[in-house]
């Protein structure tokens, strides 16, 4: 016998089940009062720095119908590179940014939408620059542990051919479904697939 | 000889997959179309998981952890069961996460959730909502007073019964630690039978869900007391450079 390790386990996940609107965006479905307004429903508090887009998908399960009963977050940097936490060691990042967000899926389409900024870029452990890119996470019914993945803009074609994690990919034909498509001037979709053909790229996050 | 830089923080150590549920528990129906198929991708952790949002004390209520209240009438409260539910937020490295915001959803005493969807025939309690909020102290304590919620019937096979349980979402200081999660009731006998708690790969992993009854915790004659400790990702100290020698 070896002496023994004495880490701890984290904390195992179960799902959000049908009713995380009541614990996290408990306005949204009706339960008022309570808290004066849904966390991450604005991730500006004044103006910002850099070109200011709107983020819009659903999140597609696989027999192609869209969940309705989806809460999706997004992380992400400012304009600048920078995330608003204690945790950023590199420069204080636009104090009007949040840079995090989060939205219930529409009850009837199923579609999320963020008014955000586009994230300037944030370097990988070596010291390389990522591709601009958010984090999404995303829970339901149905999905034991939170999904993270992260959205890279179609746009971005000479950052998005260097960045470290994209380049990981091994079936290339699978970044696509990380890229989101311009639609419109300022205006980004982004449609998570959690099964099947296109299925997201999802990571070990 | 140049001394040692100062311990830094390094990235988060990875999840143990094989502790975590899996994304495919057939037992769990909805789980069989909302499962990805292919493997995850694995990376080191950047700033971009290293860093996560902040939330401070001023946005807090005062009734925020106070789940018999925060929704009740003046003078009024839930009906139920009077529990606290206290305990810690660690690290897998058992250092505290002060800060940590956490957030609680649950149904009423008799199992009824304060949502459009909901069609179980419990009654609601016009005093409670059913939700609630606390942001870890500096040793990652954190307390709430609730109702215990009744368990409820939910349709997957034709007779599932969900144990009583409360929903916690946590957020620590890195967005890797970013966890969503349930704690049941020590002595459930609902618990060994629920296809949800079944998606968890052992019993250990389910033993650290269900919360004991703490009577050192209990306020007498006023509220039980239940004990959930939460442990997050932990993330590394580095004392030296992740560099080749020499450079
Ligand atoms: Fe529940």
């Amino acid at each position: 016998m070896a002496q023994k390790l004495d880490y701890l386990k984290e904390t195992p996940s179960q799902t959000a089940g049908p009713y995380v609107h009541i614990g996290c965006t408990s306005n949204f479905i009706g339960v008022q009062g309570v808290y004066d307004r849904d966390l991450g429903s604005e991730m500006k508090t004044g103006p910002v720095k850099g070109q200011e887009i709107t983020i819009t998908g659903r999140v597609i399960d696989g027999t192609g119908t869209a969940l309705r009963d989806v809460l999706v977050e997004i992380w992400q940097a400012d304009a600048g590179g920078l995330h608003n936490s204690p945790q950023e060691t590199r420069g204080k990042a636009d104090a009007n940014f949040t840079g995090w967000g989060r939205c219930p899926g529409h009850p009837e389409t199923g579609e999320f939408r963020f008014d955000t900024v586009k994230p300037g870029r944030v370097p990988f452990g070596d010291g390389r620059m990522q591709a601009p890119h958010v984090t999404f996470w995303i829970v339901a019914r149905g999905i034991n542990i939170g999904l993270h993945t992260r959205m890279y803009f179609a746009d971005e074609d000479a950052a998005n051919a260097d960045d470290p994690i994209l380049s990981r990919i091994e079936h290339r034909n699978r970044v696509a479904t990380l890229l989101a498509s311009r639609d419109g001037d300022a205006a980004y979709r982004f449609d998570i697939v959690l099964q099947g053909e296109d299925e997201t790229v999802f990571f070990d996050m | 000889m140049k001394a040692p830089k100062p311990t830094r923080p390094g990235g988060y150590v990875p999840r143990d997959r094989t502790w975590q549920p899996a994304a495919l528990t057939p037992a769990y129906k909805t789980s069989v179309k909302r499962s990805p198929q292919s493997a995850l991708l694995s990376f080191p952790t950047t700033p971009s998981e290293e860093t996560g949002p902040v939330f401070g004390h001023h946005m807090l209520g005062a009734l925020d952890n106070d789940l018999l209240h925060n929704y009740a009438a003046a003078g009024e409260s839930a009906i139920g069961p009077r529990i606290i539910v206290r305990g810690r937020v660690l690290d897998e490295f058992a250092r505290p996460v002060p800060g940590a915001l956490i957030e609680v959803w649950q149904a009423n005493a008799g199992g009824r959730y304060r949502h459009k969807k909901e069609s179980y025939l419990a009654a609601l309690d016009p005093n409670f909502g059913g939700c609630g909020r606390v942001i870890a102290g500096d040793a990652g304590g954190y307390e709430f007073r609730t109702v215990q919620p009744g368990p409820y019937p939910w349709p997957n096979g034709m007779n599932d019964w969900r144990p009583a349980h409360i929903h916690f979402s946590v957020f620590g200081a890195g967005f890797a630690q970013r966890l969503i999660t349930q704690m049941y009731f020590e002595g459930d006998p609902l618990i060994w039978r629920c296809p949800i708690v079944g998606a968890l790969p052992c019993r250990e992993a389910v033993e650290t869900l269900i919360a004991p009854l703490d009577m050192n915790g209990t306020v007498p004659f006023d509220a039980l007391c239940y004990r959930f400790d939460i442990v997050l990702r932990g993330r590394r100290q580095t004392m030296f450079e992740n560099r080749r020698e020499g450079l």
